[in-house]
């Protein structure tokens, strides 16, 4: 027997719940993982050769717009990954997802990781261009901000011994961090900030050359793409693990259940 | 290139994220994967 069949058989239903089995949703990412993965890696590495070696340079910025290039996926993912995590939060309080609490834990970790290259790449941008690593900027602290709320919701996730009552707290905490993010996003423009405001817009054309746009479409989408493998990757080993613990639970509880040495 | 070490560092920051991430929960998958079969195993013999 493997994994995917020791898991409980799907619940028919509501199209919620049938995604919620474990074992469905083992089948299924099976399939897609690594299709994500390996588009995501081929994708990222044309965007940062072709940002690296063949965009051109900036008439204002030179040869430091090459950090863009990386910059500004990690920046979009920083806000996409939380908003991600905030929603499985919402599913997990609302309809109490048992998969939902997985993949929020399992996303924090992951966007705490790019938000945090997302600030290390900005200050890299910033001490050739500004002059300085950091400064207190609305949009840098709010980036900030986003970051010590995912480091946050790691620590209350994994601060109890029940693990559900951790989800829980951490669920309440990521859906107030929410409104961080419309603090990001509109910062450049509420506030008289150093950080420039937005090139690319969903609502109006993008306000930079199309030779520097396609190679930052193709490191966001590369980079978009391992985010969401990366996290369906260990959203599966966090499942396989639950199933490990419920598995040596109900041995060890069942009358002359003997340990099993692992 | 004026500013390189800034630019590799960013590149390099930049794709380690993703490969130390990758590489982590490549382990990981393995290692539950290679558990669970122990208690697999066990329970079929037992």
């Amino acid at each position: 027997m493997d994994a995917r069949s020791s898991v409980a058989p799907p619940r028919t239903g509501k199209t919620l719940h049938r995604f919620a089995n474990p074992g469905q949703f083992l089948r299924t990412s099976g399939k897609v993982l690594p299709w994500l993965f390996w588009v995501g890696a081929l994708l990222t590495v044309a965007g940062v050769i072709w940002g690296l070696f063949f965009a051109p340079d900036d008439w204002q910025q030179g040869d430091t717009v090459r950090i863009m290039y990386v910059h500004v996926p990690f920046a979009w993912l920083a806000s996409a990954g939380y908003f991600s995590l905030a929603a499985c939060c919402f599913v997990s309080l609302v309809w109490r997802h048992p998969l939902a609490d997985l993949a929020a834990a399992e996303i924090g970790p992951v966007g705490a990781g790019f938000t945090a290259i997302c600030l290390a790449t900005g200050s890299l941008w910033g001490k050739p261009t500004w002059g300085t690593w950091w400064v207190w900027d609305a949009r840098l602290t709010s980036v900030l901000v986003l970051f010590l709320l995912y480091l946050g919701h790691i620590a209350l996730v994994r601060a109890f011994d029940d693990p559900t009552r951790g989800y829980r707290a951490g669920a309440i905490l990521a859906l107030v961090g929410v409104i961080n993010l419309p603090i990001i996003k509109f910062s450049v423009d509420w506030w008289n900030t150093l950080h420039q405001p937005a090139s690319i817009g969903l609502m109006g054309a993008p306000t930079i050359a199309s030779s520097m746009l396609w190679p930052l479409l193709f490191s966001a989408f590369g980079f978009t793409l391992l985010f969401i493998a990366i996290t369906i990757a260990r959203t599966r080993a966090a499942v396989m693990e639950r199933r490990i613990r419920s598995l040596l639970m109900a041995r060890a509880s069942s009358p002359g259940g003997e340990e099993i040495p692992l | 290139m004026t500013h390189l070490p800034y630019i590799v560092a960013a590149y390099v920051l930049a794709v380690g994220m993703p490969v130390v991430l990758s590489v982590e929960v490549l382990f990981r998958v393995r290692s539950a994967r290679r558990r669970l079969q122990a208690i697999d195993t066990r329970r079929d013999r037992g």
